[in-house]
């Protein structure tokens, strides 16, 4: 099985970009200091987040000392190479008020809408779209999303409760959207405009036109879906003339050259992390090469249908069925689950640690917020849940600390990833789930 | 109007062609002075709504496939869409298309038109010649607009509209005239075509099927659909696909909105080979195949079971109700019944039995465990988990799928660890799913689902036979709404008996065919469809007969969005 071989592409990606690849960040792109770009800006804000499926085991999860430099336990292992990159919360609530417990869905929503979805309801806006109409507009995808599981149902991120944001889940696809025939490589010698990108242009803003004698055709709630569309008809455009103007170069930037190999179908936990590190690689190069300023990976479901091959349980029925080990007294096999996700986890955050930017990295200039849907494993609880927050925001936030939200609201971080990110609104979530103060632990 | 006129052969209707219209045309009259209809026996119906769908992918490229033929590659992926009341179809009315979804039709969009504009293809597809392929030509552009726009909106494009389209054309190819591309030069009129094309192929009104009603003649207070929505909801139906030219042609001249037109077309479309594609996408929405394209079996455990097999799965099912329900006219329910299949290679592997290369007709043998869709791989693998059958999920497949029921989450906050049997060394499901039934929050429910289950567990999670399990005898005795059976055999009998089988399949094509789950108004409408179904000895095509003829198809309610059109049809 050819997958993704890091030499070919690396030397693919010399290839690709020809002399222009040489140290990250070359100083002409940058001011004295390196903190931002040389006309001034800022280097760009990126949002991302994060999600699996079904928690941890508690006491193997959740470590005892808060504050920096906190402990590891089993089911975090992995972490040691992020912990200082990421701000791990623990102990707070989904809080549902008078809303219905749905299984596997009340937790991860109200992670990221603030909002306790009512029965029979779908998710509203979730944060990374929130994000996106602040941040979203200028680049080529107003946000990327992709799963790693290869079911293209599988997101956490929605517009609103029937329009689900639907993920990218074959790597060779998502490579072929990123970096195929409509790329445009800002640090090619040579700009070559598509002479029929004018023309397309003009097509559409005929089309546009319409949207008015349309919409009165239709009634009220087919109204917001046909605006919808026309939104996304102007972000079509956006992308239209963004291909008529050379790109600024950007020196970390450098494109895989060569399109990966397709992983099998399969749900075993090697075939998914394997499909979820081409996946970030893909990502986290899209957000270097300013293609996208929000990004959003699924490694699971929330009804996480994994499987370790020849234990005939996949992970959410194991979760159910697997007896407590008496001597070690938790699931063994649950817990090999949540351990291989977090292993996941850690290569996502590394993918972004690995590209330089400015004079750190990648992950420095990015937040990424990761959710799941439970807090126990065994028991399906949505209180005692947890949060991650990796990144450093463009030198907003302190990373590396264990806070204990003490059952409050989950949403408390989202509510803090909101403002960080330059969403100025005073609050956030309905009932008990809505917040009005940012932590102020991960701020600098 | 007698819905028994609609079932008269064409010999019949030839002999008393002109006595009959003198008689409805009196009866007509008189029905329209006193709102009666005597001899109908389709109860009063207002319809259903008026919507606004979603085009399917499938549908799309159906589509694209009668405009341009066969040969252009439309590999089309839209996004998933949630399953609401037993079908994805009842939620295209709700779906919204996201901004990453128009980026990604914008690119199907571009393949298409460049394969139609191809220099081999264009011979074909464009049908007039340019005067000059260098730049623009506003008749030959004129043409192409009007002939494949009218095609690609289900509707004839207004003089204003295609006007707009050609002037694109008609600029973009003086712009491309002459310019390069990857080192070739553009023709300019081809070019500037192919630009116009890629607009047509997003266009709101190709994505989004809208659809409009106006007042019905017979009754000026109620709505009903027009021509060409009438026409679409009948394509999409029937053919998955938009209207082809000969029904547009119908719904422009009006005659699709008479008693006889709608006949003749409909009759048209039910003997056409394109309603097998029709009820290949109901039957694919109806059995939760949707699935399939994620089906994947624990290698390890299952490793005869491929994504082939997935495939092949699907496609035996997908054979054996078309060759059944349409090929040979048979009673639906027999379909749980029936030992006559079709068999594949990949197929024989799981089945154990010999291997012909490609599809061949297959009947399994009197003494074979197998008989009926519920013993067919597609139904056994999809209601299992990757390393094993799961009897909770294959009872609730049957109740939901087959009988239009609905079993209950699981309640929430259970503390699911007084599930958590002690010793994990049960050899067989039976005493695996006994903590089911012992807790009362959770028996309530698995009582309608396990002993459905359990009689199915002679096959294993990929759906292979199998007589023991761990090396224990499986006992395979089950239970269905009041009878009692050991195995498969008896539970497809019991499902077969059940009243509530062809009514859920008269409730799931009512649904699919007009766009959303019936509301409870329409109980007397799907009454009178059971009644027809049965006394036409359940064959499918005559059902599919009696609603697209049926009022309660095409007549819309009068909500207050719709009111606007009754006021505007009496003010002028």
């Amino acid at each position: 099985m050819s997958k993704w071989d890091r030499r070919r592409v690396m030397k693919g990606m010399v290839k690709g970009v020809g002399v222009t690849v040489a140290l990250p960040f070359l100083d002409y792109f940058l001011n004295g200091n390196g903190t931002a770009l040389a006309s001034g800006a800022p280097m760009p804000e990126r949002f991302g987040t994060w999600g699996y499926g079904l928690g941890g085991t508690r006491k193997l999860f959740v470590p005892q000392q808060t504050g920096p430099n906190y402990d590891l336990p089993e089911e975090l292992a992995s972490w040691a190479p992020i912990r200082d990159d990421v701000n791990l919360f623990t102990n707070g609530h989904a809080i549902r008020d008078a809303s219905p417990n749905g299984n596997h869905f009340t937790g991860w929503v109200v992670s990221r809408t603030g909002i306790a979805p009512e029965s029979g309801s779908g998710p509203s806006e979730t944060i990374d779209l929130t994000v996106a109409k602040q941040i979203g507009g200028a680049t080529r995808f107003t946000n990327l999303t992709a799963t790693a599981t290869a079911d293209a149902r599988d997101t956490y991120s929605y517009y609103n409760a029937s329009t689900p944001n639907a993920p990218e889940w074959s790597p060779l696809a998502f490579y072929q959207r990123l970096f195929g025939l409509d790329f445009q490589n800002p640090n090619a010698d040579e700009f070559q405009q598509d002479p029929r990108v004018i023309a397309r242009r003009s097509v559409l803003s005929g089309i546009m036109d319409q949207e008015r004698s349309l919409m009165e055709t239709v009634g009220v709630a087919d109204r917001e879906r046909l605006d919808q569309y026309f939104t996304g008809l102007r972000q079509l455009e956006r992308q239209f003339e963004q291909r008529l103007t050379k790109p600024e170069p950007i020196a970390s930037c450098m494109p895989p050259g060569e399109a990966p190999v397709d992983v099998a179908m399969d749900q075993s936990t090697d075939s998914i992390k394997l499909r979820h590190q081409m996946m970030a690689e893909l990502m986290a190069m899209a957000v270097a090469c300013d293609q996208t300023r929000v990004f959003n990976m699924t490694y699971s479901a929330a009804f996480s249908s994994t499987i370790k091959p020849g234990y005939e349980k996949p992970h959410h029925t194991c979760t159910h069925e697997e007896p407590v080990d008496e001597a070690l007294g938790y699931q063994l096999n649950a817990s090999y689950f949540t351990r291989r996700a977090m292993e996941s986890w850690v290569d996502f955050v590394e993918v972004f640690k690995k590209i330089p930017e400015g004079d750190g990295t990648l992950l420095d200039n990015v937040l990424i917020l990761g959710t799941t849907d439970v807090g126990n494993a065994r028991t399906h609880s949505i209180d005692g849940m947890s949060v991650f927050l990796a990144g450093r925001a463009g030198g907003k936030v302190k990373s590396g600390n264990h806070i204990d939200l003490n059952g409050g609201s989950v949403a408390q971080v989202g509510y803090t990833a909101l403002r960080l990110m330059g969403v100025d609104t005073p609050s956030w979530g309905t009932l008990s789930n809505e917040c009005s103060e940012v932590i102020s632990d991960v701020l600098v | 109007m007698s819905l028994d006129m609609g079932r008269s052969t064409p010999r019949f209707k030839q002999c008393f062609t002109s006595a009959f219209h003198r008689a409805v045309m009196g009866l007509l009259a008189l029905c329209a002075l006193t709102g009666c209809s005597p001899s109908d026996p389709e109860p009063t119906s207002s319809g259903t709504q008026l919507l606004t769908k979603l085009i399917t992918a499938e549908q799309y490229s159906n589509s694209l496939a009668y405009i341009f033929g066969p040969s252009i590659d439309t590999q089309v992926q839209f996004t998933p869409i949630v399953r609401n009341e037993g079908l994805l179809a009842n939620s295209l009315a709700t779906a919204g298309v996201s901004v990453g979804q128009v980026q990604t039709i914008q690119g199907i969009a571009a393949t298409v038109a460049s394969q139609v504009m191809d220099i081999e293809q264009r011979q074909y597809l464009v049908a007039c010649r340019p005067e000059s392929i260098d730049g623009p030509d506003e008749a030959c552009a004129t043409q192409f607009v009007s002939k494949v726009g009218r095609l690609l909106f289900r509707r004839a494009l207004i003089d204003d509209e295609i006007a707009v389209f050609v002037e694109q054309a008609s600029a973009a190819a003086e712009e491309l005239a002459g310019e390069e591309l990857n080192g070739e030069e553009l023709d300019g009129f081809y070019a500037g075509l192919e630009v116009v094309l890629e607009g047509l192929l997003i266009h709101p009104e190709v994505l989004f099927i809208i659809e409009s009603a106006e007042p019905d003649p017979s009754n000026p207070e109620q709505l009903r659909l027009d021509g060409y929505s009438l026409a679409s909801r009948l394509s999409f139906f029937l053919w998955n696909a938009s209207p082809d030219d000969e029904l547009l042609a119908a719904a422009e001249s009006g005659e699709l909105l008479t008693r006889d037109g709608i006949e003749r077309a409909v009759d048209r479309m039910l003997e056409s080979p394109r309603l097998v594609d029709g009820m290949r996408a109901f039957f694919d929405d109806m059995f939760v195949f949707n699935e399939i394209k994620t089906l994947v079996k624990d290698a390890t455990i299952y490793p005869g079971f491929t994504t082939v097999t997935a495939l092949d799965a699907q496609e035996q099912t997908l054979r054996t109700i078309i060759d059944h329900t349409l090929n040979k006219d048979k009673d639906y329910r027999d379909l749980f019944t029936s030992r006559s299949t079709f068999m594949s290679p990949a197929l024989a592997i799981v089945y154990g039995v010999p291997a012909q290369p490609g599809w061949a007709s297959y009947t399994f043998a009197e003494d074979s465990p197998r008989a009926g869709l519920l013993t067919q791989v597609s139904f056994l693998a999809l209601t299992s988990h990757p390393g094993r059958s799961s009897v909770t999920l294959r009872g609730m497949a049957l109740r939901e799928q087959f009988l239009c029921q609905t079993v209950p989450q699981p309640p929430p906050g259970i503390d699911f660890s007084v599930l958590t049997n002690p010793d994990a060394n049960y050899p067989t499901q039976r005493q695996r799913v006994a903590a089911h039934l012992e807790t009362p929050s959770c028996a309530g429910c698995h009582r309608i689902t396990d002993p459905i289950g359990l009689s199915l567990e002679q096959f294993d999670g990929a759906g292979g036979y199998r007589l023991t399990e761990n090396e224990a005898t499986i006992d395979a005795t089950g239970a269905l709404d009041g009878f009692e059976f050991d195995g498969a055999i008896g539970l497809g009998e019991a499902l077969r008996q059940n009243p509530e089988l062809p009514r859920c399949l008269v409730q799931r094509v009512y649904s699919y065919a007009t766009g959303g789950p019936p509301e409870i108004e329409a109980r007397p409408t799907l009454n009178y469809f059971n009644e027809e179904f049965a006394a036409q000895g359940y064959q499918l095509r005559n059902l599919l007969r009696t609603i697209v003829l049926s009022k309660a198809f095409s007549l819309i309610q009068n909500s207050p969005s719709e009111e606007r059109l009754l006021a505007a049809a009496s003010s002028d």
